[in-house]
């Protein structure tokens, strides 16, 4: 087997089920500290106990992203040496000031935070909590300044075969990032807020706890109507930003082969032929594609087969098309995925507004649903973002094919590969077990009956302080 | 001292750093489902580093990030070269990381039972693979013209890498051990002075068998001279000091001894391996140094002044975490 493909797979299945939890742990980071700041505030017992009950599903999570994270961070070196060493002046600082600046302050503070209840004062500790949200922005936006020099490579210059950085501001200022940090960070607060939002409306279904669980919907369901807001507009910014900078991954998104038509319409679906290099069928609504990139009825664009003549022309024989019907279903499944979030979160702040959300039980069930479109929109918005810029891993400097390590052979990347899959699943699988478990448990009801052994129970439970 | 220096020191630091911190976690994780004899007493000495291995792993998480942005050649050599025991490293950790969380959610002996094995394991693996690491350093390794280093991995585990393993797994076990003699009372803490008691003879020989292999074998402790072969005799010093004080229950002193020994371990190979940061075993030339693995000149200031200006911060609040949970940990504050 090709050891570039497998290298390739390992960093796709990496990142995925990495980014499962990343967004999560920012998005819940967040609205707990909103809830704890309530409770300090209020001075009300009731958002104590829901900080802590999201809190218990946040560690769990946050856990499973910290571990993943270091494989996400060793991959390139791992894998990927040669793209390493050509960018390392570049891409290197950025994630070593993540780690100085967010990491630390994250798992200190997260460590504060868990063991620290009755140690620090009310205010240290949440001062603590607030410090963990921060810092899992901060990292968010330091890895995505890597990210955004790989999509639009600015502030370097190439010395001796080797991409050197020549201005540090100019990868802070990178308008790409400006256009996709929003972007990420609110997809990110929607995913823990439609997480709390969802499992919140099957819990107040099934009459457990009601009360605290309907002033967690409230606050999870605001969060997640500002941030789907925010994702639509942030989305669009980066789509136009997409003009400037990757006009191929664009043309690719809507599966635009020849120079489009002026104003270009918007094609809602497509029969994708790949291999003749057209459609062969698509439905099209006029003037929504030049409104969508230039803010107004006119304006063309360019296609992918007049991309391919000119990058041919500039960077040499190749061929420079993404995966098309990838490219171009994964764009679409993320745009339904953000308007439906969009339209759920809103009905849900006026229903929780007039509070009658019992009154709803199938907008109930269907909230619970609805934790799955963020997780959704996520995924298949980095499937554009990274097989969009295919065959570049720096796009217009360097291809994918050329930065893998050549000393790793493909049975090494194999078993890296099938090793951590298996476990993967593994860890998915306990995670939902985990989650689902807290979830059932109704804590109502515990004060009622101690815990106790069970003394017919063949797993011989025993009591643990837990 | 030039910034390429100051970036070997600064790397070396986080990794010395993440050997001492990460160290004792290691030890606590390895000694924990064995020295605790119902689940409050294992869940008792698991918390003693509840609140700190996080941060203690960011350690390596970091040192990683300054290896690939100061010496991207160091770090695409030494991650791809050291691929596989990498892979079970990391592999090590994830499970360890989950284990610490997932252990406490279900009330169920299986369940704990499994996650315990899944602590032993992440716990001892990682410190056996960075002591088989640090011998490949000092030894050297094929690295070709081209910064590769090529050959399968079993050519890392010859038989002075393998003493490097056991002999880091039982410094990091003793220092571990002691530890929780400074953070537990009664009989857990008696418990794991008596452990470690009977594992310091081992220890120290290991640890004298290392350092008279690594010197005959290798240029480390004497590159500069024959003076910093004081650097390993202190390091087996301190771990003999750190014996002697465990037996007179000197618990803080006794640490600190251990924490020293780490600590001079680390800086006789990284002091012997400058300015190479990775040595090939083909050609003295092909080695990775400070100067032909670095960054540009650019990229090593703008480093400078963010780590200076952030580490401060960083040391200031894990010194004040420490200064929190001071206390020793007890069977009565097992919450979590």
């Amino acid at each position: 087997m090709d050891p570039l493909w497998l290298a390739r797979l390992q960093f796709a299945s990496t990142t995925i089920f990495h980014y499962f939890f990343v967004p999560m742990s920012i998005g819940l980071a967040l609205i707990i500290a909103i809830m704890q700041t309530m409770y300090v505030v209020k001075d009300d017992e009731k958002y104590k106990r829901m900080t802590k009950f999201w809190g218990t599903l946040f560690l769990i999570n946050f856990a499973v992203g910290v571990v993943t994270g270091i494989l996400q961070e060793f991959q390139f070196g791992m894998n990927w040496s040669t793209y390493s060493r050509f960018v390392g002046d570049v891409f290197g600082p950025s994630l070593a000031i993540e780690g100085l600046l967010a990491f630390f302050m994250e798992s200190t503070f997260i460590g504060l935070w868990v063991f620290g209840w009755d140690r620090l004062s009310k205010r240290v500790h949440l001062l603590s909590v607030w410090l963990v949200s921060i810092g899992t922005i901060l990292s968010a936006f330091w890895i995505l300044s890597a990210n955004s020099f790989m999509q639009s490579p600015v502030g370097y210059e190439v010395v001796d075969g080797r991409a050197q950085m020549a201005n540090f501001w100019e990868i802070i200022a990178n308008p790409q990032l400006w256009v996709q940090f929003p972007h990420v960070l609110t997809s990110a607060f929607a995913t823990g807020a439609f997480l709390i939002a969802g499992v919140s409306a099957w819990k107040i279904s099934k009459k457990q706890d009601v009360d605290m669980f309907k002033r967690s919907f409230k606050i999870s369901i605001i969060v997640a109507a500002i941030s789907s807001l925010f994702i639509l507009v942030t989305g669009h910014n980066q789509a136009q930003n997409l003009v400037e900078t990757q006009p191929m991954k664009l043309a690719a998104a809507e599966a635009l082969w020849e120079h489009s038509e002026d104003p270009a319409p918007f094609t809602v679906i497509a029969g994708i032929n790949s291999d003749e290099k057209t459609n062969d069928w698509s439905l099209d609504i006029p003037y929504v594609l030049s409104l969508l990139s230039y803010n107004k009825f006119s304006g063309s664009l360019q296609g992918l087969n007049e991309l391919q003549d000119q990058y041919v022309e500039k960077y040499g024989p190749g061929d420079y098309i993404p995966h098309v019907p990838t490219i171009f279903w994964s764009f679409r499944a993320m745009v339904v995925s953000g308007t439906l979030m969009l339209m759920v979160a809103i009905y849900g702040w006026y229903a929780a507004r007039k509070d009658n959300l019992e009154k709803h039980p199938r907008f109930l069930k269907l909230m619970v649903w609805a934790i799955a479109l963020p997780f959704i929109g996520n995924t298949v918005g980095w499937i554009v973002t990274e097989l969009g810029r295919q065959p570049w891993v720096v796009f217009g400097v360097m291809k994918t094919e050329d930065a893998v390590s050549p000393s790793v052979t493909a049975n090494e990347v194999l078993f890296s590969l099938v090793t951590f899959n298996l476990l993967y699943a593994i860890l998915g699988a306990v995670m939902v077990y985990l989650f689902v478990k807290h979830i059932k448990k109704d804590s109502t009801k515990k004060k009622e009956t101690p815990m106790t052994t069970d003394p017919f129970s063949k797993e011989g439970t025993e009591i643990v302080s837990q | 001292m030039s910034l390429n220096e100051l970036w070997f020191l600064l790397i070396a630091v986080l990794f010395a750093g993440f050997f001492v911190l990460e160290g004792f976690d290691f030890g606590v994780g390895t000694v924990a489902r064995f020295l605790g004899k119902d689940d409050i007493e294992k869940r008792v000495y698991i918390n003693t580093i509840g609140p700190f291995w996080d941060a203690n792993e960011v350690w390596l998480i970091t040192a990683g990030g300054a290896m690939f942005a100061a010496f991207p050649h160091w770090y695409a050599t030494m991650f791809s070269g050291f691929y596989i025991p990498l892979v079970f490293m990391l592999l090590a950790l994830i499970i360890r990381g989950v284990a610490f969380e997932f252990r406490s959610k279900v009330e169920n002996k299986k369940w704990r039972n499994m996650w315990d094995w899944g602590i032993f394991i992440g716990s001892s693996l990682p410190p056996i693979l960075w002591g088989v690491v640090l011998a490949n350093f000092m030894t050297g390794m094929p690295i070709d013209q081209d910064k590769e280093m090529v050959g399968g991995f079993i050519q890392f585990l010859h038989p002075f890498a393998l003493l490097g393993g056991v002999m880091f797994l039982f410094v990091c076990i003793v220092h571990g051990l002691q530890f929780i003699t400074l953070k537990t009372e009664g009989e857990l803490q008696e418990r794991a002075r008596k452990v470690a008691k009977k594992l310091a003879p081992v220890t120290l020989i290991l640890v004298l068998l290392f350092a008279i292999v690594g010197f005959i074998k290798t240029d480390i402790f004497t590159y500069h001279g024959n003076l910093w072969i004081i650097l390993p005799i202190l390091t087996w010093v301190t771990l003999l000091l750190g014996a002697i004080l465990n037996n007179k229950k000197r618990d803080g002193w006794a640490f600190t001894m251990t924490s020293l020994t780490i600590l001079l371990l680390s800086a006789s190979i990284f002091i012997g391996m400058f300015p190479r940061v990775m040595i090939s075993s083909i050609n003295e030339a092909y080695s990775l140094t400070v100067y032909n693995a670095a960054s540009g000149a650019y990229t090593l200031k703008v480093m400078s002044i963010a780590s200076l200006v952030l580490l401060p911060f960083v040391l200031g609040y894990q010194i004040w975490s420490y200064y929190i949970f001071r206390k020793r940990v007890t069977k009565k504050d097992v919450t979590y």
